[in-house]
């Protein structure tokens, strides 16, 4: 019914995070070098996911008609009862997809940094005394 | 059938984003983000009707089947539009921008 919401909203709020940490990130260059990708990249590949995957059910959604481009867009906020049924769906269905794509998103950022890290000899902090 | 077409066109993209460094300069990987995302998402999807239908789930009617597959066409036609116009605002080979600048010196 709109289980698509929940991923979004993830989306809205890794994209938020991801822009922070690259603003952290930048004022920070330099002064530390590390053997890894940096966060705000693997954040850009969770926030592609999140956001390209909810546009394409969002179409899905419009296809079936269950969203409408008038107030109030979903359908089932007409009625109580779909109501209450479309917000177990994104509670349940919803919750499940945004889990199962940053459970992915964790396993190939974790798996990118190990490549990364076994493909270059080791890189100490700057600054640091051998 | 709408997931099946969307892993094959993440799993296509993929490939292609794999072999070929002129389709990631291409922003390729925009493609891959969408199939991808969406995939795990009807993956859920699916999982969950069949936990609902049963063996049903694998016996889906014609005409269901037939609007499935229409919709995943549908499905992968909005995400090559979509990188169409990433790739043209983007512009990393730089040919709309020297196209335009070429029609504004004539």
């Amino acid at each position: 019914m709109a289980c698509f919401l929940a991923p979004m909203t993830e989306a809205i709020v890794t994209t938020v995070i991801q822009k922070a940490v690259k603003k952290k990130e930048d004022s920070s260059e330099g002064k530390e070098t590390v053997n890894k990708i940096p966060l705000s990249d693997k954040l850009r590949w969770l926030n592609g996911m999140l956001w390209g995957g909810s546009g394409l059910l969002a179409f899905e959604h419009l296809w079936h008609g269950e969203i409408t481009p008038f107030f109030p867009f979903l359908t089932a906020a007409r009625d109580p009862a779909d109501t209450a049924e479309m917000l177990h769906e994104i509670a349940t269905s919803g919750s499940a997809m945004a889990i199962l794509v940053t459970a992915v998103w964790t396993v190939v950022a974790i798996a990118a940094d190990k490549l990364c890290s076994a493909g270059r000899p080791a890189v100490k902090k700057a600054g640091a005394s051998s | 059938m709408t997931l099946l077409m969307t892993v094959f066109a993440a799993v296509i993209s993929t490939i292609i984003w794999y072999i070929s460094s002129k389709a990631r300069e291409l922003k390729v990987g925009v493609l891959l983000y969408m199939f991808w995302g969406a995939s795990l998402m009807w993956l859920v999807d699916a999982v969950v009707e069949y936990l609902e239908a049963g063996a049903e789930f694998f016996e889906p009617a014609a005409s269901d089947m037939l609007n499935d597959t229409f919709l995943g066409i549908s499905v992968i036609a909005l995400a090559l539009v979509v990188w169409v116009i990433y790739l043209l605002i983007k512009d990393p080979a730089g040919t709309l921008k020297s196209n335009i600048l070429s029609r504004k010196d004539h």
